[in-house]
């Protein structure tokens, strides 16, 4: 009894904390947000007193705002759109990237993980500012691609403040993030399998599509929701990297926060980005679990 | 000239010569076994062979055609991996397709072959099962199934056993050899369990240090041993050793060293004063209070230093006055009496001249 209540509390004391802290800095700060979006703005900004003249001031305006002027659904639009190139722009970089590691001879493995991660430890504002000098009209890169324009007899593009930049460091600072998950699963491939499905008549690109990419999905999806969850939310890369025509939704709830100090409508944006990424995170899952299948589900069944 | 040719392959891995210089035939149909300790070189050979590996030096012959340009995936051979190497994600059937569809079989004719060769080795009924949805020796015959599938003209098998315990290893060895004869592929089978491999094959090659010591039907690799390392590797053996005394009438005595002379038959001239090995089985050998008398048998008396009680069985480690221990095995057939004698007990062991058999060094 006594050795049973110790365990319990044992439980809490481990559970406790990290509880804790996702209670006050993520449930509550998202509840705020709910309630906030059916609020009135303020005059100056924050929010109109929740009674006025007697009456509660709670309404759907924000929302009713979001879905009749089309150009937010089209930010919206964008920004997936975003999040789905550079999700499938890291897939197709680290694939290789992570096979490769995860073949390379184990002294060297724990190194070619060093050199995938050693972008973290500089800031990513500073990554990202990087960019606009690797980009700039001035640098070798710029300079070069207009040289092979020009014999083209074409007119000299701007690579700095496009969708191009937007995109590339988009990739450039989500491709750990792939590489870290499919390495973690491609590592742990049975190098019999493959030897068997060569022996059984299987050719490089058979062995790859039907042994090698199926038994790594897992691996794929955990990936690519750690890279489209957060691409869908950037707004510091399209702020200094994009032109005028890569505001995404990021920007937009910030603007809303920051500068138009419309605190309800930044809540519905939020929100609808939190929903959207929920929802898709969850479809990619259902996805996933239905192409692995029948081996968890069955192997849960038994347990 | 052979199915499979294996002619003066060699295989080395930095200093190390893990196939040396190895030519062996394999005829069409035959159960043909790799026995050797680990390290012997076995699977490595075996590697070549599938194509996994490629010789530093010899060539290895499929009907004639050197396999040498040929990769794994275009040779038609199959390899049993000890691991057995199901594919997880793919179900049962899934697996035995595998190789059709690789093959580009007719899609309207692959499950009638899948459903034969599951027949094959009956598991019929688990088509649609996941690989871990399965026991050991039921993985195990999936992957035999998923190899024979495609009727290749050899099936590589690497350890296939291992994994199983005691009891179904022996299930298993009886479904293989009933299996090969239905099926009629020439089998190769590479283990390190001499029981295994006497009780399975057609013929034995065995290994040590990447050589072949002897290639032979398991009957003669244990009556027979043509090497000390055979006689000492292939079950128990007494090896008695020693310079040759003298070689008259179709019998040879050596001094074995504290056991002084010891006589054994032997069909092919030996040299005086050239060093031998007598290898003496223990079931050969015959133990008592005192050995009968007027024979020409060999005999020493001594004690019964140790014994191991196996049940059908019991292992007698008797120690002569000189410190000779000889090993003998008594059959424990008699009724009433579980064992015959206890340690400490006074014996004699004797054997006849051609129980034991001659091995020049």
């Amino acid at each position: 009894m006594a050795h049973q209540q110790a365990t319990r509390a044992g439980k809490w004391l481990v559970v406790g904390p990290p509880l804790l802290y996702l209670v006050v800095f993520f449930a509550i700060p998202s509840l705020i947000m709910v309630l906030a979006s059916f609020r009135t703005p303020g005059e100056f900004g924050g929010l109109a007193p929740l009674v006025e003249d007697g009456r509660f001031d709670v309404n759907l305006d924000s929302y009713a705002r979001f879905f009749s002027e089309s150009i937010y659904a089209e930010i919206f639009l964008k920004s997936v759109g975003y999040a789905l190139l550079t999700t499938v722009a890291c897939l197709a970089l680290a694939y290789p990237l992570a096979s490769l590691i995860a073949k390379s001879p184990k002294k060297y493995r724990e190194l070619l993980l060093l050199l995938v991660i050693l972008p973290f430890w500089s800031n990513f504002l500073i990554r990202v500012y990087a960019w606009m000098i690797i980009l700039g009209p001035n640098a070798a890169l710029a300079r070069t691609v207009n040289g092979i324009l020009g014999w083209f007899g074409h007119e000299p593009v701007p690579l700095l403040f496009s969708s191009f930049a937007v995109l590339v460091c988009l990739v450039y600072v989500h491709l750990p993030f792939m590489v870290l998950p499919l390495y973690a699963n491609l590592e742990k491939h049975d190098q019999a399998l493959l030897d068997a499905a060569q022996d059984l008549g299987a050719n490089a690109w058979q062995r790859f599509w039907r042994i090698t990419f199926p038994l790594s999905l897992p691996g794929v999806y955990a990936g690519a929701a750690l890279v489209f969850i957060p691409a869908l939310g950037i707004f510091a890369i399209p702020d200094i990297l994009g032109g005028p025509e890569d505001s995404l939704i990021g920007n937009v709830i910030k603007q809303q926060f920051l500068e138009t100090r419309d605190w309800p409508f930044g809540s519905v944006l939020s929100i609808v980005l939190t929903v959207a990424a929920l929802v898709l995170a969850g479809l990619a899952a259902w996805v996933a679990r239905r192409n692995l299948a029948t081996p968890s589900s069955a192997r849960e069944a038994r347990a | 000239m052979a199915l499979l040719e294996i002619q003066n392959v060699t295989r080395r891995f930095g200093d190390f010569i893990a196939v040396d210089n190895v030519s062996i035939g394999i005829e069409a149909g035959e159960f043909f076994t790799l026995l050797g300790p680990s390290g012997c070189g076995k699977t490595t050979l075996l590697r070549m062979i599938a194509g996994f590996d490629l010789p530093d030096g010899g060539r290895i012959l499929l009907n004639g055609e050197d396999l040498a340009g040929r990769p794994p995936e275009r040779r038609p051979m199959r390899m049993v991996f000890q691991s057995y190497a199901l594919f997880p994600h793919m179900t049962v059937e899934g697996n035995v397709a595998f190789p059709l569809q690789m093959a580009k079989a007719p899609a309207a004719e692959i499950p009638a072959k899948v459903a034969a060769a599951l027949e094959d080795v009956r598991l019929q009924g688990f088509g649609k099962r996941y690989p871990h949805e399965l026991s050991g020796g039921q993985k195990q015959r999936v992957a035999i199934g998923r190899a024979l599938v495609t009727h290749p003209t050899v099936l590589l098998l690497d350890e296939p056993l291992a994994a199983l315990d005691a009891k179904l290893r022996e299930e298993m060895q009886i479904e293989l050899i009933n299996l090969q004869k239905e099926v009629g592929i020439t089998f190769v089978y590479v283990t390190h369990d001499q029981t295994e491999a006497l009780a399975l094959s057609h013929r034995i090659a065995v290994m040590s240090k990447g050589q072949v010591e002897q290639v032979d039907e398991p009957s003669r690799i244990y009556g027979f041993p043509r090497t000390r390392f055979v006689a000492d590797f292939i079950g128990h053996c007494n090896l008695l050793s020693g310079p040759v005394l003298a070689n008259a009438g179709g019998v040879v005595t050596i001094d074995a060293g504290g056991l002084g002379p010891v006589r054994v038959a032997v069909d092919s001239t030996v040299g005086v004063g050239r060093p031998g090995t007598i290898a003496l089985r223990p079931e050969k050998i015959r133990i008592a209070s005192t050995a009968p008398a007027g024979t020409s048998d060999n005999r020493y008396r001594g004690t019964v230093a140790e014994l191991l009680y196996m049940g059908d069985v019991t292992v007698y480690r008797v120690e002569t006055s000189a410190g000779t221990r000889i090993e003998a095995l008594l059959a424990n057939s008699q009724s009433g009496r579980a064992k015959f004698f206890e340690v400490g007990d006074p014996v004699e062991v004797s054997w006849p001249v051609d129980a034991g058999h001659f091995i020049a060094e």
